[in-house]
């Protein structure tokens, strides 16, 4: 079977990498969004922050044995804690100035941390198994789905939807709103706003903490993982807008998708087609599809 | 004298009063270090200073006096190095024709991706231009010409107007500091002319130069515009310098460096991008066999300087001595 002339078996391939990337483009841009959405800063630490995910997650299989599934826990914490304390000693301080000083602080953050574990386990990548309940694919009549491929897409869709879910429809979500609305009046109400500002980054930090243990067993466990992937994540977020929550997760998805379809037709712009439909959706909607004019 | 005793006039320095006494000193001692340098210092290590400062320069035009972070200056850089290395070397260009033509590629960029990024403000810029350099970064790993990871090599210098061979250091480094003074100097008169004028007010407050009847985007772009330009004037001096062009220069990581290199130095002042970036390049070296302490290094002076060091090091000796430099 074909479809334009490409045999079908490649193109689910192609579509199924592009599910897999949109997944994490997705979860990235969400945090990206949360985080900005209070916090009034991009986070440019994010990149690393997937990348500390994963490695947690390996040195905890190497060191204490502890394996995927507890990773997937603990790793979102212990670099949510981390990213908790960086708010309030350092991120905390830049609120009342221009926010490019944030997005300067943060890079100098990913800096060091890129820097020190690159010093400590080198450029090249560790890999990370896949956990044994998911090895092993099945066969769909139409293309073979390895288990753990599939587990992450729909992992991190569940998380997604989970998350928009908290933010759109429940009473904590509405303060959360509300405080990226109007902070000093949420405030005037008797809610800790600066608490709130603080685990909301935490909770930014530790979803790309989770996207990383999520990524460590599909490409290697490396310092720079996520260096050229939070720059096209800041694409993704530019062409969704910032605005919506719903907005971000359908972009990541959308895009990982249309970048799985130009590998299979035209492969030499694969790695800038987003760049390019950036492009395109300034000149059309400079806001972004899902973003209001401010 | 007239700047000590009418300070209502003195702190731009504009059209009428000529420059203030202690900027041209200042600037006169910069001259002069570069001038005398080379008698004790490496002649290439100098050079390549020169070429980073008015690469921070550049992009303290925009920075610092139009409010507009861009995160992806190395894509001038890069470009201009490029087209020069391969116009130099393929084409047989004379080093002035290479160097003015790949600027002129560099400006065209400029055009481009500006008329594209201005149409966002803030935090979203910072962001556009960086991707937008990503993208670039992407277009010459793939593109032919540019030999991929190699670069271009072993660029020749040629001779300067068909006469002066600029292989020794003896030719190319005067040719190089006329490049780098001249640019800085456009730069200096940019920032003290009526446009410089309008594009501070820019900065301080965009809706209220807006309603002033100022086009602001125009005014930014044209920013843009000359801040990508005269980038790509260091870029293109740098590949000749070197005689190479490689993705360094295109890679995101340029971008973070000249930010650091104007953030070190002093955002929005005259003198601190050239004293930043000859910093920068001087720690680069010293710390070059230590590998990742480079980065480490790097973004720890990010972080000290956001947190602790807002103004940089010349603008905190302005503050001290209450003149702007």
């Amino acid at each position: 079977m074909e479809i334009f002339g490409v045999p079908i078996q490649a193109m689910m391939g192609q579509l199924l990498i592009g599910l897999i990337n949109g997944s994490f483009y997705a979860l990235l841009s969400l945090g990206l969004a949360v985080i900005f959405g209070l916090l009034n800063i991009i986070n440019f630490t994010h990149g690393a922050q997937y990348m500390m995910g994963a490695f947690v997650a390996y040195l905890l299989l190497n060191l204490l044995g502890i394996g995927y599934w507890w990773a997937l826990l603990i790793a979102p914490i212990v670099v949510g804690i981390t990213g908790v304390v960086f708010e309030r000693l350092m991120l905390s301080k830049l609120y009342k100035l221009d926010h490019l000083y944030g997005l300067l602080l943060t890079f100098g953050l990913a800096l060091i941390i890129q820097g020190l574990f690159r010093h400590y386990y080198g450029s090249s990548g560790q890999p990370y198994a896949v956990p044994p309940e998911l090895t092993g694919a099945r066969n769909l009549g139409f293309m073979f789905l390895p288990n753990y491929r599939g587990w992450v897409v729909g992992a991190s869709l569940v998380i997604c939807l989970l998350t928009w879910y908290v933010i759109e429809r429940t009473k904590l979500g509405a303060y959360l709103r509300s405080a990226t609305e109007n902070p000093s009046l949420v405030q005037a109400f008797g809610i800790n706003v600066p608490r709130m500002i603080t685990l909301t980054y935490g909770f930014g930090v530790g979803l790309a903490a989770l996207a990383g243990v999520m990524a460590a067993p599909i490409y290697q466990v490396s310092p720079l993982m996520g260096t050229d992937l939070i720059i096209v994540v800041f694409a993704v977020v530019v062409i969704g807008g910032m605005g919506s929550i719903m907005g971000s997760i359908v972009t990541g998805f959308g895009l990982g998708l249309i970048e799985g379809l130009t590998k299979v037709f035209y492969p030499e712009a694969s790695n800038t087609v987003i760049f390019v439909i950036m492009a395109v959706v300034l000149l059309v909607k400079p806001a972004g599809l899902f973003g209001t004019e401010k | 004298m007239s700047a000590q005793q009418s300070p209502a006039v003195s702190s731009s320095g504009s059209s009428t009063g000529g420059v203030p006494r202690h900027q041209l000193i200042t600037f006169l001692a910069m001259a002069g270090f570069f001038i005398v340098a080379p008698a004790v210092l490496y002649p290439v290590f100098l050079m390549k200073i020169m070429c980073f400062a008015l690469f921070a320069c550049a992009f303290n035009l925009l920075i610092g006096f139009g409010g507009l972070l861009s995160f992806g200056h190395s894509m001038f850089l890069g470009t201009a190095g490029y087209m020069a290395a391969h116009s130099a070397k393929v084409w047989g260009f004379t080093p002035e024709l290479a160097i003015l033509f790949a600027t002129a590629c560099a400006t065209l960029m400029g055009v481009v991706t500006g008329a594209l990024a201005i149409r966002r403000q803030g935090i979203y810029f910072a962001m556009i231009t960086l991707a937008l350099s990503q993208m670039i970064f992407f277009f010459y790993l793939q593109a032919p010409f540019t030999g991929g990871e190699d670069g271009i090599q072993a660029v020749p210098r040629g001779k300067l107007f068909g006469l002066i061979d600029l292989g020794s250091p003896a030719t190319m480094y005067p040719f190089v500091f006329l490049i780098f003074i001249s640019g800085f100097l456009l730069i200096w008169r940019i920032i003290n002319s009526p446009f410089g004028q309008v594009l501070k007010a820019i900065r301080e407050n965009e809706p209220r130069a807006l309603s002033l009847g100022y086009d602001t985007d125009r005014y930014k772009l044209i920013a843009f515009v000359l801040s990508a330009g005269i980038a790509g004037l260091a870029g293109a001096t740098k590949a000749l310098v070197f005689q190479l062009a490689s993705l360094t220069d295109v890679h995101w990581s340029m971008s973070g460096e000249v930010v650091l290199m104007t953030l070190l130095g002093g955002m929005g002042t005259i003198f601190g991008p050239v004293l930043g970036a000859a910093a920068i390049v001087t720690m680069q070296n010293y710390l070059a066999q230590l590998g990742a302490w480079v980065t480490i290094v790097q973004g720890a002076i990010f972080v000290v300087c956001v947190l602790a060091f807002r103004r940089g090091i010349i603008g905190e000796i302005a503050n001290l001595i209450k003149k702007p430099l």
